[in-house]
């Protein structure tokens, strides 16, 4: 129990900071991909710190409370999955903190943040199933959806959840925001849609959904620490190892490729759920 | 130190501008000037802006869209113009439909005199606009009234051939705002 409140309260105090921390690295990695100096690793913080400071302005009252609650179910998301609960409520308590954006992206009326509201809604359509049978590739494999039990077990999931792996890989190019499948909202700014959802969102307000991307970030990143547990230290420091080559994947993959449509963003997220995951799942089902 | 002037977010609007400026506000961004170095992005959104960037004069037909830009932008924010054309009206001043300088709509705090204005001289004017940014937020704090833009103003409203001027100076600024970066 005292374990459980520890690594809670770590989540919350810590996770902003590496999150910050790595979103800084993201821009500093995808400046020297494009042959620029970059930005100080802690540019994020300072973004923050400045959206804080900025004039509060919005064109609706209502609209910080869904974006706090968007915050808030993030964080107990995150907290649910470093407290050892259970995987399928981390995603559903995640799921409904992403509505609460879309939800506050609708309240502002803005055309643009309108659009952004209706392409992250099917961006949630495209990454739900595969998040959702990951889950359930880690109770066929482990036999249980409680983080407490697949942080302990005795086989590495990896190998025989390759499939699955792939796919939330994939499907985390989506989650992050990044380059072909940045259709709601694209980190880089001057691009889509002004600034799809965020929009409307002044000041204070953005900043607040700025540090909730900081959460989301390294608790979907827990998700890939999973596949490596295999109850020795060895299995924790691969784990990490590869959170870490993967964020660097999807910050690769964001400097590599153009934006795609929401069309293709939808059908390849799918065919990736059914081929790779539905595929590792009866072969999960048959072998173990 | 405010943070606003580690992270100033830009909203870049062309007046009616010969495209001149405009190619040298980019020019800023890319990999040669970097100003991302300084936490400069060119936001396409003035409610994410802080720093006002208008190139070419107002006319008729624009200075709606400018006056709304300027006041979708939440306080502190700067106005920073950049190029003659906007200081001024350059040489379309005498244009029928041309008002003249961005200054005739909106409060401007800094002028980059200039045609077409250098990325330096760009740089140099956004730069001096932070310390007025700066001093904005501080006046935010103290609840005191915003400092009219006219008095805080460098109002160095010189000819063009001025322009490469300020480029020396502007030089070693970058240098040491790029070693503390």
């Amino acid at each position: 129990m005292v374990i459980k409140v520890i690594s809670v309260i770590a989540y919350l105090v810590l996770a902003p900071i590496v999150g910050c921390i790595l979103a800084g690295l993201d821009r500093k990695v995808s400046a020297k991909m494009q042959r620029r100096v970059g930005p100080p690793i802690l540019q994020p913080y300072y973004d923050v710190r400045k959206l804080f400071e900025k004039e509060k302005m919005a064109p609706t009252r209502y609209q910080d409370f869904y974006i706090i609650a968007y915050l808030v179910f993030l964080i107990g998301a995150g907290a649910i999955f470093f407290a050892g609960g259970d995987l399928l409520l981390v995603i559903f308590t995640e799921t409904i903190g992403a509505a609460f954006l879309v939800i506050a992206a609708y309240s502002s009326n803005s055309p643009y943040a309108e659009v952004g509201a209706e392409r992250e809604l099917l961006q949630m359509m495209a990454y739900e199933p595969m998040m959702l049978l990951t889950a359930v590739g880690f109770y066929m494999f482990h036999g249980s959806f409680t983080v407490d039990d697949l942080v302990k077990p005795d086989t590495m999931a990896f190998l025989p959840m390759i499939g699955l792996f792939i796919g939330f890989i994939y499907i985390l190019t989506i989650k992050f925001r990044k380059s072909p499948f940045d259709l709601s909202m694209s980190h880089h700014a001057h691009q889509e849609l002004v600034r799809g959802v965020t929009t409307e969102f002044v000041g204070r307000t953005m900043g607040w959904i700025e540090v909730s991307h900081w959460y989301e970030n390294i608790f979907l990143l827990g998700f890939i620490f999973l596949f490596f547990c295999n109850g020795t230290v060895w299995g924790c420091v691969i784990g990490a190892l590869v959170c870490i080559a993967a964020y660097f994947l999807e910050v690769f993959i964001d400097n590599s490729f153009a934006r795609m449509k929401w069309q293709f963003a939808f059908k390849s997220a799918w065919i990736v759920a059914i081929v790779l995951g539905m595929v590792n799942i009866f072969i999960l089902q048959l072998v173990f | 130190m405010a943070y606003v002037t580690k992270s100033p977010w830009v909203v870049h609007y062309d007046g009616s501008s010969c495209n001149g400026c405009d190619i040298e506000v980019l020019a800023c961004l890319m990999p040669m000037y970097d100003v991302e170095r300084f936490g400069i992005i060119n936001t396409g959104n003035p409610k994410h802006a802080d720093v006002f960037l208008v190139t070419g004069s107002v006319n008729e037909q624009n200075k709606d869209v400018v006056r709304q830009i300027y006041e979708q932008m939440p306080e502190p924010k700067v106005v920073v113009a950049v190029g003659i054309c906007a200081c001024h009206g350059g040489v379309f001043r005498d244009a029928y439909n041309i008002l003249g300088g961005v200054d005739t709509v909106i409060p401007v705090d800094c002028y980059v005199p200039g045609c077409a204005a250098r990325p330096e001289a760009i740089i140099d004017g956004v730069v001096k606009g932070l310390g007025i940014l700066q001093a904005k937020r501080e006046a935010m704090v103290n609840g005191a009234k915003a400092i009219p833009a006219e008095e805080e103003a460098p109002a160095e409203e010189a000819p063009a051939e001025e322009a490469a001027a300020p480029a020396e100076e502007t030089a070693e600024e970058i240098k040491e705002e790029g070693g503390e970066a």
